[in-house]
C-alpha cells in the first residue's frame, strides 16, 4: 500500500466516454488526459454540457447506461481502472477514491440515520472494525468538518440538517477512510457564499496536511482561482487548455479560456457592456467537425476544420488549438 | 419553445387550419403505435359487435324454451344437436347452446357494466366539477364523503347496498353506480382543480360568465383525458364486479343471465369434469376485461404527455 | 407521536359512529322487518304484538339508542336463521377469514415484492416483461373464475390438492388455526393463492414503480460511490425507500382482502365470515347482516389506524414533523 511518493496519484490518458442514445451518440468525454499528483488540487472547469461531471463519474465507473467508457486509460497509483473488475472498483470507491456530489439535498438517504450511513462506509471496507470504534471515527469526522454536537447529530436524519450541513456530512463521509483521491463534483454550487468559503478553506487545508489529491469540478472560475494548483479547461468533451493555475488565469492562451476570463466582470471596464462569448455551447450529440469551438472563435479559419491535438508550446502549459495566443504566456 | 419554427404545432381546436396533423389524428396514430393495444382495441370492437348483434348472430336463442331440449344437456364441445348443427362450445345443464348463451350473456354483462359506468361518470363528474369549482366547505365535505366511501372496498359497498335494496336489474345498476361515482368524482375534481387555477378561468369569471358556462364549456373539456382513462378501467371493474355479484347469487336475476350467472351455473358440474360450462364464459369475461384494461393502459400513456400543454 | 395517535383515534371513533348510524338507518328503516316473521295470514293484532315485542313502534332515535347501547355491550341481536346471538356467530367464523386474508397477504408480499423489484431494476429483460404481462392478467382475471379454474386443474384434473373446505385445525392461543397442520396447509393454499392473485399484481406494479423511481436518485448513486456492495444498496437503501408506499397500500388493501374473501370463501366453501354474509343476504337474516357490517367497519377503522401509525414509524420525515407541530 505504500505508494511511491513521486508517482502521481492519478494519470488519465485519452479517456473517452460516450452515451449511446436513440438520438445519436453523445461524446461526453472525447479524449481527455490529465495528471494529478499527490496532495495536488486540480480544478476541472467548464460550462454545463462540457462533459466535466461525466469525466468525474467515469473515474470511478459510475456512469449510468446508456453511457459507457469506450477508450483510454485511468491509472490510479499505477493501476488501470478501466480494466478493473466491478469488485475491485467497489473496493476502491469510498475507500481509496471518494466522491462528493453536487446536490446535498438528495445525496443522503432520507430514511436512514446519519450514523448508519457513516458506519456502513467504514464496514464496507473493513468489516472487522468494532461498532463502537466505527461510531467514534464517525463522530470525529463530523467534528472535523465543523458540525457541532456530533454525538446528537449522529442519531439524526438527513432532513433535520440544512443544505450546508448535509454537504459537510457528505464530505465527512468522503474522508472517513482517508482516501488518496477525492473527486468533488460542484460541491458548493448549491450552497451560499459564506459556507462555500469555509468548505474551500478546509478542503485546501486537508490536502496540504494529508497528501490527498483533489479534483474540484466546477463552472465557477472564482472558486478555482483561490483553491487549485492546476487547472484543466473543458469544452465540448475535450480539454482545451491545461496548466498551473496562475499561468492560465493570468495569461490564457486558448481563445475559449480568453473568452471566459474576458467575460468576468472584474476584467471588464466599468460602464461598458460585459463581454460575452458569442453563440452557444454545442450539444454533445452534434459536435462540429474539427475544432469544437470554431463556430464561436474570433480567430477561426480554414485550418480549424481539422481536429486540433494537444500541444505543449510552453513548458507546463498544454493547449488544443491551431491559433493559440502564445504571446500571452511568456 | 421554438414555435415559430415548428409549423406542425397546432393550437387545439383550430381544425380550420388544414394542417397535416390535428391533435385527434396525432392521438389516433400514437394510440395505434402499440401493437398490443391495437390488438386489444380490435378484440374489444369484436366483443361489442357480438354484444350488440347477439340475437341475430347466435345459432340459437337459449332463452326460447321451444328451441332448447333437455336431451341435449351437458354435451361436450363439438357435439351435434338433434337438428344436426354443432354445439361449438357444448351445452349447459339445461341443454342450452353454450356459445349462444355466452353471446347473450356478453350482451347483458357489457350492457350493465357500460350503462352503470356512463351514469356514474356523469354523476361523479358533475359532483367533482362542483367540488373543484366552488371550493371551500363544499369541496371539503364532498371529498370527505368520497374518501370515506373509497376507503371501503367496492365489493363490500355493493354487498351492503344489495342487502338493503334486494334483487333486480335496476337495483344492480343502482348499486354499481353508487360504487363507481366516487372514483370519477375524485379524478375529475383533481384535474378540475388544476384547471381552475389557470388564468383563463379567472378571465372567464371576470367576464361574468355564468357558473354553468364556465364549468361545462371551459373546465370540462380539459378534464376529459383523465376521465376517459379512468372510465375505461372503471368499466372493466364494473363488469368484473357485476359478474362476481351474479356469481355469488346476489346479482342479476336468472331472467337476465350475465356471464357471472353462467359461470355459477357451471360450478356444480365442475367436480364431475364437465368444465366447459364454466370455462368458456369465464374466458369470454376474461378477454373482455383484459382488452378493456389494455386499451385503458395505452390511453393513459398516450393522453398523459398531452396534459402537459 | 402520542398526540398523533390520539388524534387518529378520535377520528376513527367518529367514523364508527357515522357508519353505525348509516347501517342502522339503512337496515332498519328500509323495508319492513316484521315481514320476515309473519306469514300472510297474520292478523293485525299479531302484527302489532310483534312490532311492540321487537321495539319497532318506538321513535327511531330510541331504537338507535337501544341499538348502540346493546352494541357496546356486545349484543347485536339474534340471528333469525340460527337463533343465536349474531355477534357470536360472526366471531366464531372470524379466525377462518382472518387466517385466509393473512395467508394471502403473506403470499402477496413474498411473491410480489421480489418480482416487482426485479422488474424495476431490469425493465428490459424478458422475465420482467413476462412479469408485467402477468400482472395485467392478475388484476383483470375475475377472482371467482380463477378459483374455479384452480379447483378444476389442481383438484379435479391433477388431484394434487383438496378442492374445498378448511383442513384440520390446531389451537394457537385458544384460537383454532389451520396453518399449523399439514392437512390444514393443503386446504389453505389454493384459496389463499386465489385471494392473493389480485394483490400480487398490485404489489408487483407498486414495487416496480417505486424501484424505478428510487434507483435513479442521487442517494443510491452516492451509496455506490461509497463502495457499498450491490446487495447492500438494494436490500437496505432501495428497499427501505420503496417499503413505505408498498406497506401503506398493502395495509389499506388488507381490508379489501377481508372483503374479497367473500368470493373465495364461496368458491372454496371456506367456513368464514364471507360465506356467512352471502347466505345471510339471501335469507334476509338482518341481525347477522347488521352485526357483520358493524364488525367490518370496526376492522377497517382499526386497520386504517394501524397503517397510519406504521407509516409514521417507517417514514421519519412524517414522524418528526408531527413532533415539531
Amino acid at each position: 500500500m505504500s505508494a511511491d511518493d513521486t508517482q502521481p496519484t492519478l494519470v488519465v490518458e485519452d479517456l473517452q466516454t460516450h452515451f449511446f442514445t436513440k438520438a445519436g451518440i453523445a461524446r461526453a468525454v472525447d479524449g481527455v488526459s490529465f495528471t494529478v499528483g499527490r496532495g495536488e488540487v486540480m480544478g476541472l472547469v467548464g460550462e454545463s454540457g462540457s462533459g466535466k461531471s461525466v469525466t468525474g463519474f467515469s473515474l470511478i465507473d459510475l456512469v449510468d447506461p446508456p453511457g459507457e467508457i469506450v477508450g483510454g486509460r485511468i491509472l490510479f497509483q499505477g493501476e488501470d481502472l478501466v480494466t478493473a473488475s466491478e469488485e475491485r472498483m467497489q473496493q476502491l470507491r469510498g475507500n481509496r477514491i471518494a466522491m462528493i456530489f453536487q446536490d446535498p439535498m438528495m445525496t443522503l438517504n432520507p430514511v436512514l440515520r446519519i450514523d448508519t450511513q457513516m458506519i456502513e462506509t467504514i464496514h464496507a471496507h473493513d468489516p472487522k472494525v468494532p461498532k463502537e470504534e466505527a461510531r467514534r471515527r464517525s463522530r470525529d469526522a463530523l467534528g472535523q468538518v465543523g458540525i457541532p454536537s456530533p454525538d446528537e447529530r449522529l442519531r439524526a436524519y438527513p432532513h433535520q440538517f440544512s443544505g450546508g450541513m448535509r454537504q459537510r456530512v457528505a464530505i465527512a463521509i468522503a474522508l472517513l477512510n482517508k482516501p488518496d483521491l477525492i473527486i468533488a463534483d460542484e460541491p458548493t454550487t448549491a450552497l451560499d457564499v459564506t459556507i462555500q468559503g469555509q468548505i474551500l478553506f478546509e478542503a485546501q487545508k486537508l490536502c496540504r496536511e494529508t497528501g490527498t489529491a483533489l479534483i474540484w469540478i466546477t463552472h465557477d472560475l472564482a472558486v478555482v482561482a483561490g483553491l487549485a494548483d492546476t487547472i484543466s479547461v473543458m469544452y465540448g468533451g475535450r480539454i482545451v487548455e491545461q496548466g498551473a493555475i496562475d499561468g492560465v488565469l493570468d495569461h490564457p492562451v486558448h481563445p475559449y479560456t480568453r473568452g471566459l476570463l474576458g467575460s468576468v466582470p472584474g476584467h471588464n471596464t466599468r460602464g461598458q457592456r460585459l463581454y460575452q462569448i458569442p453563440g452557444m455551447a454545442p450539444s454533445l450529440l452534434n459536435l462540429p467537425q474539427g475544432c469544437a469551438f470554431k463556430a464561436r472563435c474570433p480567430d477561426a479559419d480554414a485550418a480549424c476544420e481539422a481536429r486540433p491535438e494537444i500541444d505543449e508550446p510552453v513548458a507546463g502549459r498544454r493547449v488544443r488549438c491551431f491559433h493559440p495566443h502564445l504571446e500571452a504566456a511568456q | 419553445m421554438s414555435e415559430a419554427i415548428d409549423s406542425t404545432a397546432e393550437a387545439p381546436g383550430t381544425a380550420a387550419n388544414a394542417g397535416v396533423e390535428t391533435p385527434f389524428r396525432r392521438f389516433v396514430s400514437d394510440f395505434f403505435d402499440s401493437k398490443v393495444a391495437s390488438a386489444a382495441a380490435v378484440v374489444l370492437g369484436g366483443i361489442v359487435f357480438i354484444a350488440v348483434f347477439a340475437p341475430w348472430i347466435s345459432p340459437q336463442n337459449p332463452y326460447d324454451l321451444a328451441q332448447v331440449s333437455i336431451l341435449d344437456s351437458k354435451l361436450v364441445p363439438g357435439a351435434k344437436s338433434m337438428e344436426g348443427w354443432t354445439f361449438w362450445l357444448g351445452t349447459d345443464g339445461a341443454g342450452r347452446d353454450l356459445l349462444s348463451a355466452m353471446f347473450y350473456g356478453l350482451r347483458i354483462s357489457l350492457g350493465v357494466g357500460v350503462m352503470s359506468g356512463i351514469v356514474a361518470m356523469c354523476i361523479g363528474a358533475a359532483i367533482g366539477l362542483a367540488a373543484a369549482y366552488f371550493g371551500g366547505r363544499v369541496d371539503t365535505l364532498i371529498m370527505r364523503i368520497v374518501d370515506i366511501q373509497l376507503s371501503f372496498p367496492a365489493i363490500l359497498v355493493a354487498l351492503i347496498l344489495l342487502a338493503l335494496l334486494g334483487k333486480g336489474v335496476d337495483k344492480i345498476i343502482v348499486a354499481l353506480i353508487i360504487v363507481q361515482w366516487a372514483y370519477y368524482a375524485r379524478t375529475v375534481r383533481g384535474s378540475a382543480l388544476v384547471e381552475r387555477n389557470k388564468e383563463y378561468i379567472e378571465a372567464a369569471t371576470c367576464l361574468a360568465l355564468g357558473h354553468n358556462r364556465i364549468v361545462f364549456r371551459h373546465m370540462l373539456p380539459n378534464c376529459l383525458p383523465p376521465l376517459i382513462v379512468v372510465g375505461t378501467i372503471q368499466t372493466a371493474h364494473a363488469i368484473s364486479l357485476e359478474a362476481t355479484l351474479s356469481f355469488l347469487g346476489v346479482g342479476l336475476p336468472i331472467s337476465e343471465p350475465s356471464l357471472g350467472l353462467l359461470i355459477a351455473n357451471g360450478f356444480d358440474y365442475m367436480l364431475s369434469g364437465k368444465y366447459w360450462i364454466s370455462f368458456f364464459p369465464g374466458v369470454a369475461l376474461l378477454i373482455t376485461i383484459v382488452s378493456i384494461n389494455l386499451v385503458g393502459d395505452q390511453l393513459r400513456d398516450v393522453l398523459n404527455p398531452r396534459l402537459q400543454r | 407521536m402520542t398526540v398523533f395517535i390520539i388524534r387518529r383515534l378520535m377520528q376513527s371513533i367518529a367514523v364508527m359512529f357515522v357508519m353505525s348510524f348509516l347501517v342502522f338507518g339503512g337496515v332498519n328503516l328500509v323495508g319492513d322487518p316484521t315481514e320476515i316473521f309473519l306469514n300472510d295470514e297474520a292478523t293485525e293484532v299479531e302484527r302489532q304484538q310483534t312490532i311492540r315485542a321487537m321495539g319497532l313502534d318506538k321513535p327511531w332515535y330510541i331504537q338507535y339508542g337501544k341499538f348502540i347501547g346493546n352494541a357496546v355491550q356486545g349484543d347485536l341481536g339474534k340471528s333469525f336463521v340460527y337463533s343465536e346471538p349474531a355477534l357470536g356467530i360472526i366471531t366464531e367464523r372470524m379466525p377462518a377469514t382472518f387466517e385466509l386474508a393473512l395467508a394471502a397477504l403473506v403470499l402477496a408480499v413474498v411473491f410480489g415484492i421480489p418480482l416487482g423489484v426485479f422488474a424495476g431494476l431490469k425493465p428490459e429483460s424478458g422475465i420482467s416483461k413476462a412479469v408485467m404481462a402477468g400482472s395485467i392478467l392478475g388484476f383483470s382475471l375475475p377472482t371467482f373464475w380463477v378459483g374455479l379454474m384452480f379447483i378444476m386443474v389442481f383438484a379435479v384434473m391433477l388431484g394434487w390438492l383438496p378442492s374445498t373446505g378448511r383442513g384440520e385445525t390446531a389451537s394457537l392461543f385458544g384460537i383454532d388455526v389451520s396453518f399449523l397442520t399439514f392437512d390444514g396447509l393443503t386446504h389453505l393454499f389454493l384459496p389463499a393463492l386465489n385471494l392473493a392473485l389480485f394483490k400480487i399484481s398490485l404489489v408487483i406494479r407498486l414495487a416496480r414503480a417505486g424501484t424505478r423511481e428510487v434507483v435513479h436518485q442521487d442517494y443510491i448513486k452516492f451509496a455506490r460511490a461509497k463502495g457499498l456492495t450491490t446487495r447492500r444498496v438494494i436490500f437496505v437503501h432501495l428497499m427501505k425507500n420503496i417499503m413505505i408506499p408498498v406497506v401503506t397500500v398493502l395495509g389499506l388493501e388488507f381490508g379489501g382482502l377481508i372483503a374479497f374473501s367473500v368470493v373465495t370463501e364461496t368458491v372454496f366453501a371456506w367456513p368464514g365470515m364471507g360465506k356467512l354474509i352471502i347466505d345471510s343476504i339471501q335469507t334476509l337474516d338482518r341481525p347477522v347482516i347488521v352485526a357483520y357490517l358493524m364488525i367490518i367497519v370496526v376492522v377497517f377503522v382499526v386497520i386504517n389506524l394501524i397503517v397510519d401509525v406504521l407509516y409514521s414509524i417507517l417514514d421519519p420525515r412524517v414522524r418528526l414533523q408531527d413532533v415539531k407541530a
